[in-house]
């Protein structure tokens, strides 16, 4: 735990035009005050809020992100927040499932007339993010980066992007059957989706710039030695991942085509 | 490639507003070393006619090719910048807001330090962000030149026929086999005694001569494509479809009487509402000596906070007119506030305290009893419980929304409130408009109203419509989705959730590709936060753009 006295968090907001951007304008108006840690970018709708966008704020150093929207039923475009409460639920599982407090994201409604309770909601959030410390209390700096890496690159994924972004549909008005899909299941399904996404990207982003045999790929991931072997033998045949060079009987491997990182 | 960004910093005193909370020279100071700044100055007061000029010699002295003003809110100066930009010659789009007022020195008013640290911060990410930010062309588009009025009432029929006269086309849509709605049920109209019957078929005449209307009875509308001053309706009557095109639509769908069913014994006969009293009064049919009204029955309660505001006089009203016509009958009106708002009105309730109708007071905690001919009241005044022998007991209920409210919300994509009523944009600044440009609401749709507050709507909301359609052209904001042809792989994953069908999947010699339809997309950028190609790029509001401020905060950290 850091020295909480001296730590100034950076929290990032992200804030949409007609209800939560104008709430906190209000907050104005009115003299509510709150602390100064909160930088603020505005978007039309907070459905314009990318979850791959949330986690480079995190690669850069955020510690703590709140994306906040119109009431459910208030969006000025009708669906966008709740596709943000989704996506954004979606991703505090993934943050917590690489070892990220998922406490460092919240989703919130604020209303146009609500300048008080924004200003309570940064407050309680300020003090909840310094409580946690900074993001580097989680995991070590390199580590973190690299989780934080692979998971931008699992949810940016197509197959992802149409599970998390179907999820709405999908739980209100059943599948291409219209039969209802179960919603605990849908998660679990999603779940494990993404837990597999995650780790074929992890594995990645591991001999991004290194030659790695399936031992030390499994040993800095953390990764079963199986696991790692059934994930690279896929991404060879997707010409993902190539044999480099064969150290014994060994086969070390590398990246292809290098992932885009920051 | 883009020409160097050249940026000009105004940062904005606004007298003590910010001035008396932040450091102001430092903040122009720091300004002035960051990248691509060229100028950076303060002024008292940038909105003033001087910091405009300002801003418009800076331009044009420095070849600026941005501008920040970092001052209040984009909600309100936005549109007052862009435009001195367009003044000097300088894409609108170019123009950048840093809000240090509204979210920082009004907010941080004991922290003076600090919070010019965080205004630093501010204005590099508004530097970081202009740099990137890219000049936008106005849409403009076509107006059809007719309109659809949905619901026949007197608000809806009051709309119709000054569109007509103002020398539009109209279609007037009712669901019902008769235009007239609930004034066809109504009997004496407060607070003139206007016959209901008579006003109607006076309107319902006007409106059968007049060339520009046609009405479609017995039709409801099923669907709505399109956009702004482009609507696509499809009208369902008698099982066929009617297409047609118009440029704007009025909601005056009206509202219900609530029927309190499995309250106060109501059984349509005995115990009746206001609305059925009426229907009665019409058909001479009140016999009744010994009357009983109750009001607030279903209303300001947990399920229906409101007060539908015409019950108290409608009930007064239809007292006074059955204690003209029968001199002997007592009536009594159990009330919890009596709500006769306005000269007119409370001067009925004058008039009728003369005539000898009894007001009794009772509590919600402690309501009325209809029991057995015998109606059981704690008067709130006398402290003690009154027992009415009734012939006939009138519940006064609230009006409700139509049931069609939700399901034609959804077709028209508008909101409604909690209680199904359609909600306006802005309660004062744009009370007859929805947010979606070219549809508007007037009459009890939007809230219970009395009949000339119809009749007031019905002619505002013409108003407000025939303005596009007068203009032939509206313009509308460049913040759209933009499809990467070369990336979309045509997943349709945009055009599933869009909920304005503005982006659509179309059939190209390249294969499927999405498409926006510009005209329609709101720009919200839900789609763009979907694709996974990152094909679908959100004009001013681009990945890069967000993605160089966060970088610019966190940077040299
Ligand atoms: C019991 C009672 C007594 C009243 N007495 C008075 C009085 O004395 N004085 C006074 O000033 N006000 C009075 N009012 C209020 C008055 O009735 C309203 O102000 C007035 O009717 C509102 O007119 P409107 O056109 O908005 O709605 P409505 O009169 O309700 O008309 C709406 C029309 O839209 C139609 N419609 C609904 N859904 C659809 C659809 N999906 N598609 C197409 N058409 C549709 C309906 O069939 C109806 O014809 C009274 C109200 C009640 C309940
Ligand atoms: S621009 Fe905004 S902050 Fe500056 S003087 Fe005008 S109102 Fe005040
Ligand atoms: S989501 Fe992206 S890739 Fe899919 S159709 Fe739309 S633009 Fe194309
Ligand atoms: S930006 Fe919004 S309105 Fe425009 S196409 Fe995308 S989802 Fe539809
Ligand atoms: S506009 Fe506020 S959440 Fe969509």
């Amino acid at each position: 735990m850091s020295d909480q006295e001296s730590f100034e968090p950076h929290i990032l907001g992200f804030l949409c035009n007609w209800c939560s951007y104008a709430g906190a304008d209000l907050a104005g108006v009115s003299r509510f005050q709150y602390p100064t840690n909160l930088r603020v970018i505005r978007v039309m709708c907070s459905g314009r809020v990318d979850p791959a966008l949330v986690l480079d704020a995190l690669i850069w150093g955020i510690d703590g992100i709140v994306i906040l929207g119109c009431h459910p039923g208030d969006c000025h475009y009708l669906t966008g927040n709740y596709y943000t409460e989704r996506r954004m639920r979606t991703l505090q599982t993934v943050l917590d499932m690489i070892g990220v407090k998922p406490e460092r994201l919240i989703v919130d409604w604020v209303s146009a007339s609500e300048g008080e309770r924004f200003a309570n909601l940064i407050g309680d959030f300020t003090e909840k993010i310094v409580e946690l410390g900074p993001l580097t209390d989680d995991l070590p700096p390199e580590e973190l980066r690299t989780r934080l890496l692979a998971a931008r690159d699992a949810l940016s994924q197509q197959r992802m992007r149409w599970l998390v972004n179907r999820e709405k549909e999908l739980l209100e008005k059943g599948d291409v059957f219209g039969e209802q899909v179960d919603e605990a299941e849908f998660h679990e399904v999603k779940f494990e989706a993404l837990a597999r996404e995650y780790e074929k990207n992890r594995i990645l982003h591991s001999i991004s710039d290194q030659v790695l045999s399936v031992q030390e790929i499994a040993k800095t991931t953390a990764i079963p030695p199986r696991e790692v072997l059934k994930n690279l033998i896929a991404m060879e045949q997707k010409g993902l991942v190539t044999v480099s060079r064969i150290d014994g009987v060994n086969p070390k491997y590398r990246r292809l085509g290098g992932g885009e990182s920051l | 490639m883009m020409e160097e960004a050249k940026i000009g910093v105004f940062v904005c005193r606004c007298g003590t507003n910010i001035g008396g909370y932040l450091d102001v020279p430092a903040l122009v100071n720091y300004s002035k070393g960051l990248p691509n700044v060229v100028c950076a100055q303060e002024n008292l007061y940038t909105c003033s006619e001087a910091g405009l000029n300002e801003i418009k010699e800076a331009i044009i002295d420095h070849q600026l090719n941005r501008v920040i003003v970092a001052s209040c809110t984009p909600r309100t100066h936005e549109p007052l910048f862009r435009n001195t930009c367009k003044e000097a010659g300088l894409n609108p789009y170019l123009f950048e807001f840093v809000n240090i007022r509204d979210q920082c020195s009004w907010v941080h008013m004991h922290e003076t330090e600090k919070a010019t640290e965080k205004a630093k911060d501010l204005i590099r990410m508004g530097v970081a962000r202009a740099k990137l930010l890219e000049p936008q062309e106005e849409i403009e588009v076509d107006v059809v030149p007719s309109a659809l009025v949905i619901g026949g009432g007197i608000a809806g029929m009051t709309c119709a026929l000054s569109l007509a006269d103002r020398g539009f086309e109209v279609t007037l849509v009712e669901r019902e086999e008769k235009l007239g709605g609930m004034l066809r049920k109504l009997y004496k109209l407060y607070s003139a005694q206007t016959d209901a019957s008579q006003l109607i078929e006076a309107k319902i005449g006007e409106i059968e001569k007049h060339r520009n209307i046609e009405v479609l009875t017995s039709a409801t509308v099923t669907e709505v494509k399109g956009f702004y001053g482009n609507y696509d309706v499809t009208i369902r009557q008698e099982r066929k479809n009617v297409p047609f095109r118009v440029g704007v639509i009025v909601v005056a769908i009206g509202a219900e009487e609530f029927k309190p069913v499995g309250m106060y014994g109501y059984d349509g006969i005995q115990i009746v509402t206001q609305l059925e009293l009426e229907e009665m009064l019409k058909e001479d049919r009140v016999k009744a000596h010994s009357i009983v009204m109750i009001q607030c029955v279903g209303a300001r309660d947990e399920k229906r906070s409101y007060c539908a505001k015409v019950c108290c006089t409608t009930a007064l009203n239809n007292a006074m007119i059955i204690s003209e016509r029968n001199p002997k009958a007592q009536i009594f009106m159990l009330y919890r506030d009596l709500q006769t708002y306005g000269t007119i009105y409370e001067d009925l309730y004058k008039k009728a305290r003369e005539k000898g109708i009894i007001f009794v007071k009772y509590s919600p905690q402690n309501p009325p009893i209809v029991d057995k001919g015998m109606v059981k009241v704690f008067d709130e005044f006398l402290g003690e419980e009154l027992r009415l022998p009734y012939e006939l007991v009138v519940l006064s209920t609230p009006m409700v929304a139509h049931p069609d409210s939700g399901e034609l919300a959804k077709i028209l994509k508008v909101p409604i409130d909690e209680y199904g009523f359609f909600l306006e944009a802005h309660v004062k600044l744009r009370p007859l408009d929805f947010a979606t440009d070219g549809v508007y609401v007037c009459g009890s749709a939007h809230w219970p109203v009395t009949v000339d507050e119809s009749i007031v709507q019905g002619y505002g909301a013409a108003s407000r419509a025939s303005i596009p359609m007068s203009r032939r052209r509206v313009v509308s904001e460049p913040i759209v989705s933009f499809v990467d042809e070369e990336s979309c792989i045509g997943c349709g994953l945009c055009e599933m959730i869009c909920p304005f069908k503005a982006i659509q999947i179309e059939e190209t010699p390249k294969g499927k590709i999405a498409q926006t339809i510009v005209a329609s997309c709101k720009g919200c950028g839900t789609c763009g936060a979907a694709c996974p190609q990152k094909a679908i790029t959100m004009r001013h509001f681009k990945d890069e753009q967000m993605l160089a401020e966060i970088v610019a905060l966190m940077e040299r950290k």
